[in-house]
């Protein structure tokens, strides 16, 4: 790690024209990042570190959405009461990352830019809808969540832009979210496979709208829009269930490699994804219970 | 807890529960560990590894980087000077020289990824790393083999050409993989299987674990001006350390002072060396100090592990389930160099039952993995696996109580081992009996859960230890030991002193000295030390209390028989003197007058070490949608002798079973097509953490304690990972309706057997 600089700017702007600078990279957590520099998988020439931007580490609540600044830590959102009320799935997924050590530090945006397939925030994220605040040269733009990552490592993200918020939008009345992972062990793990659903409920309990998404079973998180079809007009009835398991599987695309065979990841995906539907449908009709 | 035995009530010290002296400092991080040492213009030390599973060397060019300033030292094979080579005892194996040096520096020939073949000592650990890509090998690659049965294959890579099988007769022609055949029996086998009532049989795999222990290895080696050098260490004996390293580079022992560092566990994985020769190789080139500390990733690939095995058993019976035979092969990875410890597995496979016909054959087998080093009862645990599985089908074939059927095929007091030894002190029946009386026995299983049974046996060994007690001009007293605390033996060698002297726990300290301030010592392994060093320092300290009477004797004027020592304190027995008694602090208060300070230190070579015998009980149930498996309660039973401080034997055998889950579920090591490790991380290589595993409840039976030992200890550390493989295996297989044969048991194992994957 010889000859590493280290700058935390103060303000955006600031922090967009430090990364003009060739061999910088961004920093929120730094728990892949410092990583993969100790290992000298990536060996950057500056570190940018966004944690001193004002807001950025922060939560806010605009009339029902929710603003999360990019760099706001795993702790920070499972200790955010309304949030956690809102979206139990984002925030679940969030808190499975690491350990009690690493969630003081480990960010959504890290999660999301490391451009992991397996990172577990990023289903639960793309099921809920969130959108990505990013400023760069160029100026501001939002895009969805799912638009992000291209493949292992890699972002959509041009050189000098920082991703500066999640946003999630006002939650529609009875939905529900939940993530699910599948590892061998309890914690301090990979996810073999990741399944993240919301779904939103009419008065009824009928499926009006429904997003599922499934890390690790493609060089990138997936939304699987016709697994989320086959649950929207149904009550999450047994041959609706059977549907989106199809869905999903015939979406996945996993290799094989040393956390698990390719057969093993597609099953999994179709078992986790109809389980995580479940629980998004309890807490979308509890949801409605008390509204 | 403990069975309800309670010590004699003579005892005031064994069998209680003090806080181990040693605890604060290792969880706050104040404890120095192997890494912690620094000197005065100490230099970084990297060593240049063997990317290929397998190759010759062809050239080392070190010109490069010798040249690059701030480089002061670059070695290779060509440093080390193992002359004649020869075997140094390690404790439960011997180790052969020529393949220990070989193994931390490469000599022509590298046979494994990772295998060292360089090393570079510098100012920076910047320009370590750099000088590390300075050094072109050149490597010719050969094809590589990692499995067991492959490498024993007709046609298969041969490692080494000079490998010609031993203990085979007449000696084979053709160089082979296969290092030693081991065959051990006695009885009518095919008899006894001829007139079997029924017979079970199976094939059974388990891939190589590893001890994963926290601490990396680490040292600093400094080259003495006046040909004296120093090694501070982390290792499990500072006079292994010494031996090894005097021996790889040719010094006399006494040339070299070996000081323990703090150890972050061993398992067995510290019984040799991979770093201190070619530290001190390197501080001897350029006269400064040279610290070499391993990354996580250096540890996986070369250190450890114990041998990956293929096994095929098949036990005859009667219809009541006396076991009449036993026939079993045992195929043992023994990595880049000979010696896993498959004879070992013979040895145990059968140590817990009577049986009267037994065959026995085990190979030793070397592949392009790093050499095995000891693990926790080496060897013993993949042959219980088989033994205990294939006894699990015969209790269900005979729908037998599994307890029942171990009760009855049990071995006794009395009964011939097939390796010869005479059993003796033994409490199995007693630990079996203990399992069954047991509340998690007789508790209810829920729908989809499984109770899994096994047991396992180990030696235990004594051998050579060194201790001393010295007693403070205050009254109070340090003992000296000579073994590397790992489990707790500072409070257990305290307590051994504090009970012999009569003096409370809080009065005595125990410290762990360097090889030059006391006796020398075989390592802390084999479960020795509270055995054998124990049994050094309760004769130091009876020595002390001979000497303190001696010396009441003389102020009392009185015959020494007439000096009584009870609870640290002397009486006069001498009806005529009217003598006020002593106490050990107002002798010691008075050791000036009455014939100086008071010591003695004591070596000896420890005979009667008892085995150990455990039995493990597992409850657990399986996702049937994902394979995935949950440990719902453990309880683990030993046979302890007695235990000096029960709450670091309860911790022995919590360690052991949670390390014999990991290899039952998820341990291995992952090797891709290239004969490369594709795990080399504590990420991807799956041990336990604490949220896997329910607490462990415990059983210590003390039914028998050792009369060979003072105060009745049996080695505790390593039977208790001799059972959890097929414990959990034989649960597993209850629910999943078929035999599973093939460790780990990961997840989509599991589920493909379900008929789901
Ligand atoms: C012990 C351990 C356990 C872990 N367990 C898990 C787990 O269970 N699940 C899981 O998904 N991950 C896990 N991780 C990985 C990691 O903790 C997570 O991916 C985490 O969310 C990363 O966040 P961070 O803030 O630390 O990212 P950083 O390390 O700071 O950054 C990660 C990457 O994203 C880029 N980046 C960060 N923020 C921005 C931004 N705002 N704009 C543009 N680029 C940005 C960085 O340049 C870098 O390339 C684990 C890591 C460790 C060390």
């Amino acid at each position: 790690m010889s000859g590493v600089e280290y700058l935390s700017p103060g303000s955006v702007a600031e922090a967009v024209r430090a990364l003009q600078v060739d061999g910088a990279r961004v920093m929120a957590g730094g728990t892949d990042l410092l990583v993969q520099m100790r290992i000298g998988r990536t060996k950057p020439k500056l570190v940018v570190d966004l944690k001193r931007i004002p807001g950025i580490a922060g939560i806010r609540e605009e009339d029902g959405a929710f603003i999360i600044g990019a760099a706001a830590s795993g702790a920070a959102l499972g200790e955010h009461e309304a949030l956690r009320k809102a979206w139990p799935g984002i925030v679940e997924a969030a808190n499975l990352i690491g350990s009690t050590q690493i969630q003081g530090r480990a960010s959504l945006g890290g999660n999301l830019c490391n451009a992991s397939p397996a990172a577990d925030s990023v289903p639960a994220l793309i099921a809920a809808g969130a959108t990505c605040v990013i400023v760069g040269p160029n100026g501001e733009r939002e895009v969805p969540v799912e638009a992000i990552q291209v493949g292992p490592g890699k972002t959509t993200l041009a050189n000098g832009e920082v991703l500066l918020a999640f946003r999630l939008p006002k939650r529609a009345a009875h939905t529900g979210d939940a993530y699910l992972r599948l590892i061998p062990r309890t914690e301090m793990d990979i996810a073999v496979v990741g399944a993240g659903v919301c779904v939103t409920l009419d008065a009824s309990g009928k499926c009006i709208a429904a997003r599922v998404s499934v890390g690790a079973v493609a060089p990138t998180a997936l939304l699987v829009e016709a697994a989320g079809a086959a649950l929207v007009g149904s009550s999450l009835d047994d041959a609706a269930l059977t549907n989106l398991e199809a869905a999903v599987a015939a979406a996945a695309r996993p290799i094989s490699d040393k956390r698990g065979t390719a057969e093993y990841r597609t099953k999994v995906a179709a078992v986790l994804a109809r389980r995580a539907a479940l629980i998004a449908r309890d807490r979308a009709q509890k949801d409605g219970a008390k509204a | 807890m403990s069975d309800g035995n309670q010590p004699p009530a003579s005892l005031k010290v064994v069998g209680t529960r003090p806080i181990r002296p040693d605890g604060v400092d290792k969880v706050t991080g104040r404890a120095q560990f192997g890494a912690d040492f620094h000197l005065p213009g100490m230099l970084t030390g990297r060593i240049k590894r063997s990317p290929h599973a397998h190759a010759r060397i062809v050239k080392i060019d070190i010109s490069a980087a010798e040249k690059r300033p701030g480089v002061k030292a670059v070695v290779t094979g060509a440093d080390l000077d193992v002359g004649a080579g020869g075997d140094i005892e390690a404790g439960e194996h011997a180790a052969a020289m020529k393949d220990v040096a070989a193994n931390c520096l490469a000599s022509g020939k590298v046979f494994y990824q990772g295998h060292a073949v360089a090393a570079v000592a510098a100012t920076s650990p910047e320009i370590a790393a750099e000088a590390l890509d300075l050094i072109e090998v050149t490597y010719e690659v050969l094809p590589h083999v990692v499995d067991v049965d492959e490498a024993m294959a007709p046609g298969a890579p041969v490692l080494h050409d000079d490998m010609f099988t031993k203990g085979v007769t007449p000696k084979p022609t053709k160089a082979s993989n296969v290092a030693q055949k081991h065959v051990m029996g006695r009885g009518d086998v095919a008899g006894a299987f001829a007139a079997a009532e029924v017979v079970v049989e199976g094939r059974y795999t388990t891939a190589a674990v590893h001890q994963g222990y926290i601490e990396p290895h680490a040292c600093v080696a400094a080259w003495g001006a006046d040909g004296q050098s120093t090694i501070w260490c982390s290792s499990q004996g500072q006079f292994l350390v010494r031996a090894m390293t005097a021996r790889i580079l040719n010094l006399p022992l006494s040339d070299i002072k070996v000081i323990p560092a703090e150890i972050g566990g061993g398992f067995g994985g510290k019984t040799t060396v991979y770093l201190e020769p070619v530290a001190l190789a390197l501080s001897r080139k350029c006269g400064r100090p040279v610290k070499l500390v391993m990354s996580r990733e250096e540890v996986f690939l070369a250190s450890g592990p114990t041998s990956g095995s293929s096994m095929d058993i098949r036990l005859a019976a009667t219809k009541d389930g006396k076991i009449t035979a036993a026939e079993m092969t045992l195929r043992y990875q023994a990595g880049a160099f000979a010696g896993s410890p498959v004879n070992l597995g013979c040895m145990t496979a059968f140590a817990c039952y009577d049986v009267e016909n037994l065959a026995l054959v085990g190979y030793d087998v070397v592949s392009n993995r790093p050499k095995v080093a000891a693990y926790r009862a080496p060897g013993a645990p993949m042959a219980a696996f088989a033994v205990e599985s294939a006894i699990d089908d015969l209790a269900r074939k005979l729908k037998m109580d599994p307890i029942d059927l171990r009760i009855l095929n049990a071995v006794k007091d009395g009964a011939k081992t097939v390796y010869g030894a005479t059993v003796r002190y033994s409490a199995f029946i007693e630990t079996l009996e203990a399992v069954k009386a047991h509340p998690h026995y007789k508790a209810k299983l829920g729908p989809g859960q499984a109770r899994g049974v096994a047991a396992g046996f180990w030696f235990n060994i004594g051998g050579e230890s060194s201790a001393a007690v010295h007693v403070d001009e205050d009254g109070g007293a340090t003992v000296v030991s000579s073994n590397p605390d790992i489990g707790g033996s500072r409070a257990s060698m305290a307590m051994m002193a504090a009970e012999t002297l009569g003096l409370p726990i809080e009065r005595v300290r125990c410290t762990v000295a360097d090889t030059t301030s006391i006796g020398f010592s075989g390592s802390t392994g084999g479960s020795r030390v509270t055995f054998a060093t124990g049994m050094a320092v309760v004769e130091a300290a009876q020595k002390v209390v001979a000497d303190l009477r001696r010396r009441a004797a003389q102020t009392w004027e009185c015959d020494i028989a007439h000096v009584e020592w009870k609870d640290g304190v002397a009486t006069c027995l001498d009806p005529s003197k009217d003598a006020k008694p002593l106490s050990l602090k107002a002798l010691a208060g008075k050791s000036a007058k009455t014939g100086g300070p008071i010591a003695a230190e004591v070596s000896l070579n420890a005979q009667g070490a008892a085995a150990g015998y455990g039995v493990h009980v597992c409850d657990l149930e399986i996702d049937p949608e994902t394979g995935r498996t949950t440990i719902l309660r453990y309880t683990a039973a030993q046979d302890v002798g007695r235990a000096i401080h029960p709450a670091y034997v309860e911790g022995q055998l919590q360690g052991g079973a949670a390390q014999g889950v990991g290899w039952a579920l998820n341990e291995e090591y992952v090797y891709n097509s290239n004969g490369l490790l594709d795990n080399a991380s504590f990420l991807d290589y799956r041990m336990p953490v604490a949220s896997d595993l329910p607490m462990i409840d415990t059983i210590l039976v003390e039914a028998k304690p050792n009369p060979r030992h003072p105060y009745g200890a049996k080695g505790v550390g390593e039977v208790p990972i001799v059972p959890p493989l097929a414990a959990v295996a034989n649960a597993i297989s209850a629910i999943v309706g078929q035999r599973m044969t093939s460790l780990p048991l990961s997840p989509a194992k599991v589920l493909a057997a379900m008929g789901g994957g």
